[in-house]
């Protein structure tokens, strides 16, 4: 993985200085509150509705385990023994102090972590796809231009009061997009063109929130050295022409949409005729610097199916685990592993200190000492050996991490919700705990097969419930919990905004409307359909009908 | 007395004067001093400007974060000093004008922010071109030189550092 040099240590310790004396000089009474807030923001310090968060960046998801560690220490020193894995990859501490925050930034500088830029009308945090680098369908590892993105990114002088905050996402994989690209201001894909050479495609204006929008492509091919300059057009163009006299319509797509993606395009394609050719142009020489830091571990020569995997396999909880949480790998003898963080009880992405610190111990044992948090709130462990799989799962278990659901019903994505957020409208996490204690049954979750369910607790959409295959939103109906429910949205490539199903429920509905909707796909399926195809077929029409009858 | 600016060399006197868009039916004249006139009444009365300052020693001109750099292009090299008004600080466009006037149109002359300037983002802001700094009143403009030397580095090319830091590792 990326490791700092005397450049990125420096300009990251004088981050961490000017953040403490700024901080000072808001204790003091020198600094309003409105003047302390972006600078906070920008540093990760969000004040929620009981206490600060703190949004620490996993840039692009990848963790070692020592950083783990050290998540875990912060989490116990300086806040309640636990932390939140979010939707963008990044780790969320729920009760720090506003006082401590300096301190908890050098903490982090010395595993180099921080907390950059990762609330704001900033460039936040980008994100990609948790198995990069180990995928064997991916065009090429996108962790490289993920950093390098990262490095431009930060601090841009430019670019730190844009008219919203700005999220960049990468997919480097032909066939899926775990990275979601669509639904962010900027999705790049990694592509070849005819020819063969080697660089991306760009989509611009994707989003959630209260208006959810597929993100047009506008680039069809960009090479790859220009990536930066390219960003660059885009967010000059959004800058200066984005809405700033309301914040609801602030948001790229909302300039995208009114400008059309067709004259969007042409505005940046003449902004970066100005400056694709200046010293932002990156080089080969930067591109292959990079990427150095993202060389394969010491992989050994293996075979698939080892004779301990294939006769593991008869434990048939074991067989389970493996069909739905361990994915392929692009080395022969080695495998993908996501170590579910959903247990029924949690609320989902929640881990406590001592999880953290066991997850950092698997790393260790299993994976090289590196893990990657996904954007499902789940943690990943993406080069374990075969014959050390029945190993793992054997470890794992016992902490809670060895649920075999990934992409199950009960693989729910969920925000903090009413509990701890100041902007929710309702409560998520005990909708969340609800649908999972009434779907316990891994047989029946199993047969059901791959659904996404994503619940948020306000339009602000941060548990992505436009694009679940069942989308649940917290609405308030004078002054009472509400509950939307959404069909048939899609973060793949195939990226689709779900349909709302009808008037929203009281939250002790929830859960028989859920089966309600279950049983109609289960009563329609064919032998192949998954949930998502079986409504594609029939539309919405069944599902209402059944829900609603009287 | 005139009130103080912060150049990149330290705490100065100012000379110039912020001149408002006239009110309808009134006109502005050009009084001898330094003035700074807004853009829209520049690009009005360019000759009459051209005529009292043949050497373009003392009228600037500034815009406001709407204005576009392109209205004035290449000419704005004829201006001893533009201006860039921050109506509130967390309105960023402030940031891309100064960038356009510096690299696409060539400006050389002083470029100050003026309106609200804060100490926090001078750093960014001489990134991004600006020489000059009308700090807001009740800020301490001594804490503006270290808060311009905030970082001794940076990753982006910018105004101030030509090269990104990709180009300059060793």
């Amino acid at each position: 993985m990326y490791q700092y040099d005397n450049h990125d240590l420096s300009i990251q310790q004088e981050r961490v200085n000017q953040y403490r004396e700024q901080t000072q000089r808001w204790i003091n009474g020198e600094l309003e509150e409105a003047e302390f807030l972006p600078l906070r923001l920008q540093n990760g310090l969000y004040v929620q509705r009981l206490a600060p968060m703190l949004r620490i960046a996993i840039p692009y998801g990848l963790l070692s385990s020592t950083q783990m560690r050290r998540l875990a220490r912060i989490s116990r020193d300086y806040d309640k023994g636990y932390g939140h894995f979010t939707t963008r990859q990044n780790l969320q501490l729920n009760w720090p102090a506003v006082e401590d925050s300096p301190d908890i930034l050098q903490e982090l500088l010395d595993v180099e972590m921080h907390a950059n830029q990762t609330s704001g009308n900033c460039i936040r945090n980008t994100t990609t796809d948790e198995f990069a680098g180990v995928d064997p369908n991916e065009v090429a590892d996108p962790r490289p231009y993920c950093e390098i993105i990262r490095q431009w990114s930060t601090f841009h002088p430019e670019f730190a009061y844009l008219p919203r905050k700005f999220k960049i996402a990468v997919n480097a994989s032909p066939t899926t997009d775990r990275a979601a690209v669509q639904v962010h201001d900027i999705g790049i894909e990694l592509n070849h063109d005819e020819n063969g050479a080697f660089g991306f495609r760009i989509y611009v204006g994707g989003g959630l929130g209260r208006t959810p929008v597929v993100g047009p492509m506008i680039r069809e091919f960009l090479p790859e050295e220009d990536l930066l300059t390219y960003l660059e057009a885009v967010l000059r163009v959004y800058n200066r022409y984005g809405r700033r006299d309301n914040k609801f319509k602030a948001r790229i797509k909302i300039l995208v949409k009114a400008l059309s993606p067709e004259v969007f395009a042409a505005k940046v394609e003449d902004e970066w005729q100005h400056i694709r050719d200046t010293a932002t142009k990156l080089t080969q020489a930067e591109i292959e610097r990079v990427k150095g830091y993202f060389t394969e571990p010491d992989y050994q020569t293996l075979e698939n199916n080892p004779p301990a995997l294939v006769s593991a396999r008869e434990d048939k909880a074991f067989a389970r685990w493996l069909d739905r949480n361990v994915k392929p790998h692009k080395k022969p003898g080695y495998a993908a592993v996501t170590l579910t963080v959903k247990e029924t009880g949690m609320p989902p992405g929640d881990v406590t200190d001592r999880q953290m610190d066991r997850i950092a111990d698997l790393a260790d044992e299993f994976s090289f000492g590196e893990l990657r948090v996904t954007h499902q709130q789940n943690a990943v462990l993406a080069d374990v050996r075969q014959d050390q799989l029945y190993d793992l799962w054997q470890a794992a278990k016992p902490l809670g991490f060895a649920t075999a659901n990934l992409g199950l019903l009960t693989d729910v994505i969920c925000c903090p919700g009413g509990d701890y957020c100041a902007l929710a409208n309702a409560k998520s996490i005990p909708v969340a705990e609800s649908i999972q204690r009434r779907f316990d049954d891994l047989d029946y979750l199993h047969d059901l097969g791959d659904i996404d369910l994503n619940i948020s607790g306000c339009m602000n959409a941060c548990g992505h419930h436009h694009v679940g295959h069942i989308g649940i939103l917290g609405v308030d109906k004078k002054g009472q919990e509400f509950y939307q429910i959404s069909l048939g949205g899609s973060s793949q490539r195939d990226a689709v905004i779900g349909k709302i199903l009808g008037p929203s429920f009281a939250r002790d509905q929830v859960d028989d409307i859920i089966g309600k909707i279950l049983d109609v796909y289960l009563s329609k399926r064919t032998e192949e359909e998954q949930f998502v195809d079986t409504y594609r077929r029939i539309g919405i029409e069944p599902f209402k009908e059944q829900v609603y009858a009287a | 007395m005139q009130p103080n600016v912060v150049t990149l060399d330290g705490v100065v006197q100012d000379s110039w004067t912020l001149l408002d868009m006239p009110g309808e039916g009134d006109t502005l004249s050009l009084p001898d001093s330094q003035v700074i006139v807004p853009l829209k009444w520049f690009l009005e009365h360019r000759h009459e400007v051209l005529n009292a300052d043949p050497e373009g020693r003392r009228i600037g001109v500034w815009f406001d974060s709407d204005d576009e750099p392109e209205r004035l292009g290449n000419d704005c090299q004829i201006l001893p000093l533009i201006a860039v008004n921050f109506p509130k600080f967390t309105d960023g466009r402030g940031y891309s004008i100064a960038r356009l006037l510096r690299e696409r149109f060539g400006f050389t002359g002083e470029l100050r922010a003026i309106g609200d300037v804060l100490l926090d983002q001078l750093h960014y802001m001489k990134r991004c071109g600006f020489s000059s700094f009308a700090l807001r009143a009740d800020k301490d403009i001594n804490k503006a030189p270290a808060a311009l030397s905030a970082f001794s580095d940076a990753h982006q090319a910018a105004v101030d550092q030509t090269a990104p830091l990709f180009r300059r590792r060793a």
